[in-house]
């Protein structure tokens, strides 16, 4: 069941069966829907073992890069010469992308059991859950079941009278993108500004603190219970060979009903955007869709008929990124929804890198130009100049971010532009 | 003294200013244990900067240049390096705000659900100027980047509280709820 909506087409198994259930979030409640029964399995295998059985479900990372989960634990040493951490992303910010905080509202120990899991597997002592600091009524929520799980011998000294301790602290951000990049993330965990760092060294080798770290996003963590509890072909049994199991997807702009959806990886966009989501409202025509968050290329309405999985939508020109799809109507003015996002990522870049801190300020004020009447033809030569400038020369990916939906609507939607511009050269 | 479990570091809402004197943050029991409690959940005392700066903000509603100064003391930090990394993050305030630290979603899925309409009727209503505090001391409003609401636009912050699916004909009625201390849900 999704939130506020639900579908027919939705698996609902894994994260989001709970949705929308206060009672969910207190840990009584959530033992009687089998909670915490990964954490006891896992505490009975080794960590590599627990590791093979995620490598083997084909998890990827929810955060939008998609790296197998599963391979990334691997990277950790597996002789401990100090601390390890495990770090879960939950500075969810990319726009569109609203699912990490449903986890957190509604099944906050879902969360807590899955970096119990993978603590145990890559031999962390320490977990930090990374929260944005705007998500405050979730990050409380979180923390009434982290004290909980705490009090009941789920996290801490001795987990369930076994001989493994993990500690897990709550952390929160405040209001900065760049801090869900995994290595902003442990510039900003450490006491610093969210500064992306080069890799490498990887955050496996040196992370947080100068310790091996593993950074996992919060829908990842959530599915690792049940993968443990079922095993990796039960998870098997949704998504594609290389995109397996259920995604959780969030679906806002101009559409019937918006929210949160859990849908197994390869459905088409095209039901996803009409079916589940009845389409855009008042009977208006979609214009463009963004798929995977603001950060990813814009696709038309006859571009939509593609397998949403991180090949699929890779092949359509466009990336699965977080699986939010941002749907504009006909009535959207493109250069402004470009713009907009563009200020996001003048707004948030970090500015260590010049390419970014200028390029990012300068594609929001040519848009903002041309979308006031006061654009030149050339504009559009630099618009795509800058696409060049942006791309690959920088520390992290922020720059590039903006490129990916500018390109996209510079060759798409070149007609709105020329008509904002009318001619002037 | 508020009971705070060790694990929850930062999560407290923060309560933002009538205008009132700075408090110092350690002198009393509450803002040592805190300070404590922070610093034992990382390896290094820098770790607990941003939770030490979340707490000035929520005594003080905004973190001045003294519990800056405060703050680096307690973790061996230098002033300017704390300032640098405050002034990092949007959601410190650096200087008082209103009592409703009002931040509106204009980023793109509520710019296609008529954010900007909702700001400006936030604008109108509380007759301020955006990022001003109002006469009265009371409001403060302000255009924010994604608050990762997407789905139910128009998002809305106030201090600790999300109000959803807001729209230019619903601001009157959030404000009313504001007033009378009421929340969302």
């Amino acid at each position: 069941m999704g939130y506020p909506h639900s579908h027919e087409l939705e698996v609902g198994t894994i994260l989001s069966r709970h949705f929308g259930d206060p009672e969910a979030r207190d840990l009584k409640t959530w033992l009687t829907y089998g909670g915490y029964e990964g954490l006891k399995k896992a505490l009975d295998m080794d960590p590599a073992e627990i590791t093979t059985v995620v490598k083997d479900s084909g998890l990827r990372g929810r955060g939008g890069a998609g790296f197998p989960t599963g391979l990334k634990w691997t990277f950790m040493p597996q002789e401990k010469k100090g601390p390890h951490y495990l770090c879960c992303n939950a500075d969810e910010s990319e726009p569109g992308a609203f699912k990490d905080r449903e986890i957190l509202r509604w099944v906050p120990h879902l969360l807590i059991e899955g970096c119990l899991i993978a603590a145990r597997a890559i031999h962390a002592e320490h977990a930090y859950i990374y929260v944005r600091g705007e998500y405050f009524p979730f990050t409380n929520i979180l923390n009434d079941a982290v004290v909980q799980a705490y009090e009941a011998g789920y996290i801490g000294e001795k987990i369930l009278g076994s001989e493994w301790n993990c500690d897990l602290t709550v952390h929160i951000g405040a209001g900065a993108y760049i801090a869900g990049e995994e290595t902003g993330l442990m510039s900003s965990l450490s006491g610093g500004r969210a500064e992306p760092k080069i890799k490498p060294p990887f955050p496996a080798q040196s992370g947080v603190f100068g310790s091996p770290t593993t950074v996992n996003n919060v829908e990842t963590l959530a599915a690792v219970p049940m993968i443990v509890v079922n095993g990796s072909d039960w998870y098997r049994q949704w998504g594609t060979e290389k995109s397996p199991g259920t995604k959780l997807w969030c679906c806002s702009g101009n559409l019937v009903r918006p929210g949160n959806y859990e849908l197994e990886l390869g459905v088409s966009l095209k039901d996803v955007i009409y079916e589940v989501c009845g389409g855009a409202p008042n009977g208006k025509r979609i214009k463009a869709v963004i798929p995977g968050g603001s950060s990813t290329a814009m696709l038309t309405p006859d571009e939509l008929d593609v397998p949403s999985t991180y090949e699929g939508l890779q092949e359509a020109g466009s990336s699965l990124g977080t699986a939010s799809p941002i749907v504009l109507d006909e009535d959207v003015n493109i250069v402004q929804a470009m713009r907009r996002i563009a200020d996001f990522y003048a707004h948030e870049s970090c500015g260590q890198c010049v390419q970014c801190r200028e390029g990012t300020s300068w594609v929001a004020q040519i848009l903002k130009r041309i979308e006031v009447g006061e654009g030149r033809l050339s504009d559009l030569d630099t618009l795509y100049d800058l696409c060049e400038q942006l791309t690959g020369r920088t520390i992290c990916v922020l720059a590039d971010s903006v490129v990916f939906p500018l390109r996209s609507s510079l060759d798409k939607f070149r007609g709105e532009y020329e008509a904002l511009i009318g001619g002037r050269a | 003294m508020k009971k705070v479990h060790p694990a929850v570091v930062s999560a407290q809402a923060f309560q933002v200013a009538d205008l009132r004197p700075v408090e110092r943050l350690f002198d009393d029991a509450e803002g040592k244990d805190r300070r404590d409690k922070a610093l034992s959940r990382y390896p290094e005392k820098k770790g607990a900067l941003l939770p030490m700066l979340a707490y000035a903000q929520e005594r003080n509603g905004w973190i001045s240049p003294e519990n800056m100064e405060e703050i680096a003391e307690a973790l061996d930090l230098t002033p300017a390096y704390v300032r640098s990394v405050a002034t990092f993050y949007t959601m410190y305030a650096k200087r008082p705000v209103g009592k409703y630290w009002i931040q509106v979603c204009t980023c793109i899925s509520c710019h296609v659900n008529r954010g900007e309409e909702v700001f400006e009727a936030f604008l109108e209503h509380t007759g301020t100027r955006a990022g001003e505090v109002s006469e009265d001391g009371k409001w403060t409003v302000i255009e924010a980047e994604c608050l990762g609401a997407c789905g139910f636009a128009t998002a809305v912050q106030v201090n600790d509280q999300y109000f959803e699916n807001v729209t230019p004909e619903t601001v009157p009625e959030v404000l009313a709820k504001l007033e009378k201390g009421g929340s969302e849900e």
